[in-house]
């Protein structure tokens, strides 16, 4: 009996020790810098093997390559980005498996276009996948927007048009997609545009990330008018005074200005040398195509602060 | 009306089945869908629906089909091995009544795991999308197709084990499930084929089961409906083909010399 409870003793201690010491032992495996990147690869790259392997159960294993897609993009994306040479392959793999996922269609399409280090910067895969997905799924009218959407972001605005009336044809579409589509042909280029665009990306999800990405792209557009409306008037001031102002206070108290104007974040705009307006928090409004400091390096991975 | 006799073989049939502790897969089972609920929203984007719905149904397949053929396989071979067999067919007990007894109490325990782990799979898709939707009716559809599924793979056990070893038996049954999921590729494979090989092709399409007219797991997680003329044509085609291994089972066993 006694020795019966030694051997229970000491087989307990053992248990315990060793698999503390494995759990140890992993952790410091964990940080030994690998010799190739395992994520770097895929063992099986043919959608059509693996929808043969899996013996009819390709939606579970479609949920598990667009998990490992959105682990892999979300992975590289926080370290700074760089090149995704397996986002197309994972993207490919996941929609032939389900053709019907939709997620993979709409985030992939913005994977995928977005430019290099936020994206793989190949808005023609895009087009690609967004496109096999309104073949697969030719009654949602929202990857005509998506496919829409792509085309935009590169100035191809004919096509743009073209996609959002396809879209507008649709049975349940959003009204909103047949003013896009004429809006689009007639004033493709315009801010005015591509206000109306993120508006409606903002209005038809209820995604908190593309809600925030919208909003986002809303306040570059509203620095951008800001900026260009507020240099004009400090060009007014040198025209008039000979020379620029040397704050926005001296402008206020001259009668020019009501106040110190303010950006979407309601922080003050800075007046710099030579009548350029800045933002005084360029990081917290990505996106931005004016009102940069000079010198400011934007970050790699944009600050989507929450919509509002 | 089912015969008595085999009432009571399927009962004790289940009965074992339970004392076995085959029913503690569920706990298995249990863990994977609350793991899964409670994870998914977190590595994933826009899928925790598809995710229940997916992972749940495939879990109810795969463990009712393992279940079905390590169960099934030693049906029969188990009864000889314990001697029980000739206790059982001393008395006034037919041998293709205990086949049959054998099949319907191994598709009762199925049945009643598959009833468990459903709950499961509602309970995870309640906790993930907090409501049920009209097209949730389908996932029952899915589940009812899955119990098809284990009641032809359950006849197949049983036809293998009664002539055959249980670790043949596990695999004869286990490539019958593999080549019936591919199904729909012999067939189109035999329609392009000529001659004698389109032939043998065709024979081949139509001997092993179908189990891929039975998986309709990826259209039910997307709210597809499921057509009621496949529901009734799927029932129909597992009875008539699970008779039709039953009658072989029980031909094969009538004439085995159990001495």
């Amino acid at each position: 009996m006694i020795r019966s409870r030694q051997v229970t003793a000491i087989a307990s201690t053992i248990l315990v020790c060793s698999m503390a010491s494995a759990a140890l032992l992993l952790h410091k495996v964990d940080q030994v810098p690998p010799a190739a990147t395992l994520q770097q690869m895929l063992y099986i790259s043919s959608p059509k093997l693996l929808k043969r392997l899996c013996l009819g159960y390709e939606g579970l294993l479609a949920d598990i390559y667009w998990t490992r897609t959105v682990q892999y993009f979300g992975g590289k994306h926080s370290q700074g980005g760089g090149t995704y040479k397996l986002l197309w392959p994972l993207l490919n793999i996941t929609t032939q498996l389900d053709p019907h996922l939709i997620p993979a269609y709409e985030f992939g399409g913005t994977f995928l276009t977005a430019k290099q280090p936020e994206g793989a910067g190949d808005p023609g895969k895009a087009i690609e996948l967004v496109q096999y997905g309104t073949q697969n799924n030719p009654d949602n009218w929202r990857l005509y927007y998506d496919l829409a959407f792509i085309y935009y972001d590169q100035k191809d605005y004919r096509h743009a048009a073209e996609a959002f009336l396809r879209g507008s044809q649709l049975p349940n579409t959003h009204p909103f997609l047949k003013i896009m589509a004429a809006q689009m042909a007639q004033h493709g280029g315009d801010l005015e545009t591509a206000r109306m665009m993120w508006s409606a990306t903002y209005r038809t999800t209820h995604d908190k990330m593309i809600q925030a990405n919208a909003t986002a792209h809303l306040r570059a557009i509203q620095v951008n008018e800001d900026v260009t409306a507020l240099e004009r008037l400090v060009q007014a001031w040198r025209d008039r005074t000979g020379h620029f102002p040397g704050t926005f206070t001296e402008m206020v108290s001259s009668g020019w200005m009501r106040g110190i104007p303010l950006d979407p974040l309601r922080h003050p705009y800075r007046l710099e040398y030579g009548g350029r307006v800045v933002v005084s928090n360029p990081d917290d409004l990505p996106f931005l195509d004016k009102g940069l400091p000079i010198g400011h390096i934007p970050s790699a991975v944009p600050k989507l602060s929450p919509a509002n | 009306m089912m015969n008595t006799r085999i009432l009571h073989i399927a009962t004790n049939t289940f009965r074992e089945a339970v004392r076995d502790r085959v029913l503690y897969n569920l706990i298995a089972f249990a863990l994977l869908m609350s793991a899964a609920a409670v994870l998914v929203g977190q590595i994933s984007i826009q899928i925790e629906r598809l995710v229940v719905i997916n992972l749940g149904l495939t879990a109810v397949s795969l463990f009712g089909i393992v279940i079905a053929i390590f169960i099934g396989i030693g049906l029969v071979s188990k009864e000889i091995d314990k001697r029980t067999l000739y206790t059982v067919l001393s008395r006034p007990v037919r041998r293709w009544e205990f086949i049959a007894g054998k099949f319907f109490g191994l598709s009762g325990t199925l049945v009643v795991n598959t009833f468990f782990m459903a709950i499961g799979v509602f309970a995870a898709l309640a906790y993930v999308s907090h409501h049920f939707e009209r097209s949730d009716v389908g996932i029952l559809v899915a589940l009812y197709f899955i119990i098809l599924q284990f009641v032809i793979i359950t006849a197949l056990a049983l036809f293998f084990s009664s002539f055959s070893t249980p670790i043949f038996s596990a695999i004869f049954a286990f490539w019958l499930f593999v080549i019936g999921s591919f199904a729909q590729d012999l067939r189109n494979f035999a329609a392009m084929a000529h001659g004698t090989t389109g032939l043998l092709a065709t024979g081949a399409a139509y001997l092993i089961p179908n189990f891929s007219a039975l998986n309709v797991i990826s259209q039910v997680a997307h709210g597809e409906p499921v057509p009621h003329r496949l529901i009734l044509l799927n029932t129909a085609y597992v009875l008539v083909y699970s008779a039709a291994v039953l009658s072989g089972a029980v031909l094969i066993f009538e004439r085995r010399n159990l001495k």
